[in-house]
């Protein structure tokens, strides 16, 4: 099982869409390693770097609609290849939601007050979250200020988080 | 309680249920291309697994970047076609016979009522115009598709989208999937299905329902779908003429997909499009809408004609009607990219090719490669571009360029006066 645990990278938008997560012109690759330099490079967010900013962080909080557009898996494995394995926002697009799982890496909603309180006492600082997978439980901590919250992921999706991914799953069952 | 069309899709392909909302469905058909698909054919490969469930199921095109533009894309190419060939998979389009996956599927007669399909591809949900489920897929998906013919999603929820009243001249399925997206919003249809009905649904042609059904996505849509009628059954009818003995008995079986009286719908929105005008995107989102009208004066560098949404052959024939004897701006570089193959064809056995180049247009070989920036019209930092395509997104279609989506006529139009306007055959 992937490592869900870690620095948080605070982004401060609705509908990040996967061309903006990896541009279209570098899904001409053929390993996941080579998308490393490249994530978020086309985001349109203000006071955020991609160059200085990604480094380190192990998790994303960001809000609605998350992923939308293209069903590019570049995506997920340019966020994997840089060490972070979970997204928590207020809401995902299907298809990258489902290959977020599929490669056995999570992507959690929780409801948009959640994430708006999430930002308004972390974002801008220095935050990390810990994850209780089986209690479905994040402590989210930054200077001295602690907040633990529940969430909820179906058993199979913890099934395939577990698994590593659908494929090894797929392939014993059907 | 009666089903949607989603859903006795779903209930005729049920394999399994490994939670309650979730259903795996056996597949009809997998489609592939270089992009997304070379990824899963390696990743087989390295868990020992390279096998296929069914080489007659399977279809695959070279369409994203073609002809291959330097190493790294002659090899997504080459992979793929290893693949193609070595396991016997007679309907794989390479070069000269490649064409833009979404138009040259259904050209080929692979989609029919009641299918299953999935593709590497989010715009897989153009094929819901023939009564079908298809839905884009990451490549990990793909690569189980492949394996073992099988996908896992929700049951189906759908959104009744009833589109009434009659087009005004010169507004197109383009304007109407536009401006849905603006009412409802990237957001409002994530994870349910879009069941399009209503008399302008019932009156459009195959190639408008592909556009209309195209940009279900944009909406967040799983799928798009039109129930199957009688202007599906004369389409397919060269293809599946033999398996019935009469257009009517092919209607009576398609049937069967067609919503129940009493389905459950989570929602219905009524679009009446007697007022429709021609319709832009500004901003980088698709549900960033305005009236041509209202953003008439635009200065734009680039038309592009094309896609999977709007490079079909009465795509290609209204921008021509409206290009017919007159030259582009001096400022406007134009780009055509007829979708498939067969289009080109009858596009040039009609004249239509002689009135694109006579206007100063740039005819390009059937490909992907615009519309997300890959290859065949690149922009440059700062440029715009108004383009038949289906996302304006940030960089889409270069780094530090503008998309602005439109209809083929308004395309048409725009690149004759070199800023965004409404084509003549548009009266307001």
């Amino acid at each position: 099982m992937k490592n869900f645990n870690g620095k948080i990278l605070f982004l401060d938008r609705s509908d990040i869409n996967t061309d903006e997560i990896i541009p279209a012109k570098y899904l001409t690759e053929s390993t996941k390693i080579a998308l490393k330099p490249f994530l978020l490079e086309d985001i349109v967010l203000e006071r955020f770097n991609p160059a200085k900013d990604i480094e380190g962080k192990s998790v994303v909080v960001a809000r609605d609609n998350f992923g939308c557009g293209s069903s590019r898996e570049h995506a997920p494995w340019a966020f994997e290849v840089n060490g972070i394995n979970m997204v928590i926002a207020s809401g995902f697009a299907r298809i990258f939601r489902q290959n977020m799982f599929n490669c056995g890496m999570m992507a959690v909603s929780l409801e948009k007050d959640v994430i708006e309180k999430l930002f308004t006492k972390f974002a801008g600082k220095s935050t990390s979250v810990e994850t209780d997978i089986d209690k479905m439980l994040f402590t989210f901590t930054a200077d001295g200020l602690k907040e633990v919250i529940p969430f909820s992921i179906s058993q199979y999706d913890l099934a395939l988080v577990k698994a590593g991914g659908w494929v090894d799953y797929a392939d014993q069952k059907y | 309680m009666g089903k949607t069309v989603a859903q006795k899709i779903f209930d005729a392909h049920y394999v399994d249920s490994p939670c309650s909302d979730i259903q795996v469905i056996s597949l009809d058909a997998v489609f592939c291309h270089e992009i997304t698909t070379p990824i899963a054919i390696t990743d087989l490969m390295a868990r020992g697994k390279d096998r296929i469930f069914d080489p007659s199921k399977i279809k695959a095109v070279i369409d994203h970047v073609t002809p291959a533009k330097d190493s790294k894309t002659a090899l997504q190419g080459k992979i793929l076609r290893d693949w193609a060939i070595r396991h016997k998979i007679k309907d794989f389009f390479d070069i000269g016979r490649n064409g833009v996956c979404h138009a040259i599927f259904p050209e080929k007669g692979f989609v029919r009522p009641g299918f299953t399909i999935i593709m590497g591809d989010s715009h897989t949900c153009t094929h819901g115009a023939f009564g079908a489920f298809a839905a884009g897929v990451g490549t990990t998906d793909l690569e189980v598709g492949i394996l073992k013919g099988v996908c896992a999603f929700r049951y189906p929820e759908s959104i009744k989208v009833e589109i009434t009243g009659k087009l005004p001249k010169g507004v197109y399925a383009k304007d109407v999937i536009l401006s849905f997206i603006a009412t409802i919003g990237v957001n409002g249809a994530t994870n349910k299905v879009l069941e399009f009905c209503g008399e302008v649904v019932d009156s459009m042609t195959m190639d408008q329902r592909m556009t209309l059904c195209n940009m279900a996505v944009e909406a967040g849509a799983t799928s798009g779908i039109c129930a199957p009628d009688m202007v599906t059954v004369e389409y397919l009818w060269q293809f599946i003429k033999d398996e019935y003995p009469s257009k009517e008995a092919a209607l009576d079986s398609f049937s069967k997909f067609k919503a129940d009286a009493d389905a459950a719908y989570s929602d219905t929105i009524k679009l009446d499009v007697f007022n429709l005008q021609p319709l832009v995107t500004l901003g980088y989102k698709p549900d960033q809408v305005k009236p041509v009208s209202e953003m008439a004066g635009t200065r734009i560098d680039q038309v592009y004609i094309g896609s999977c949404t709007n490079g079909r052959l009465e795509d290609l024939e209204i921008a021509a009607s409206i290009l017919k004897g007159k030259k582009i701006a001096d400022s406007v570089r134009g780009i055509v990219s007829p979708a498939t193959p067969d289009i080109y064809s009858k596009a040039l056995d009609k004249g239509i090719i002689k009135i694109f180049m006579d206007s100063g247009f740039c005819v390009t070989n059937p490909t992907c490669g615009a519309c997300l920036g890959m290859s065949n019209g690149v922009l440059a930092d700062g440029e715009v571009c108004g383009s038949t395509t289906n996302r304006n997104f940030n960089g889409r279609m270069g780094k530090g360029g503008m998309v602005h989506l439109m209809s083929p006529a308004t395309a048409a139009a725009s690149a004759l006066k070199g800023e965004i306007a409404n084509s003549e055959l548009y009266l307001a």
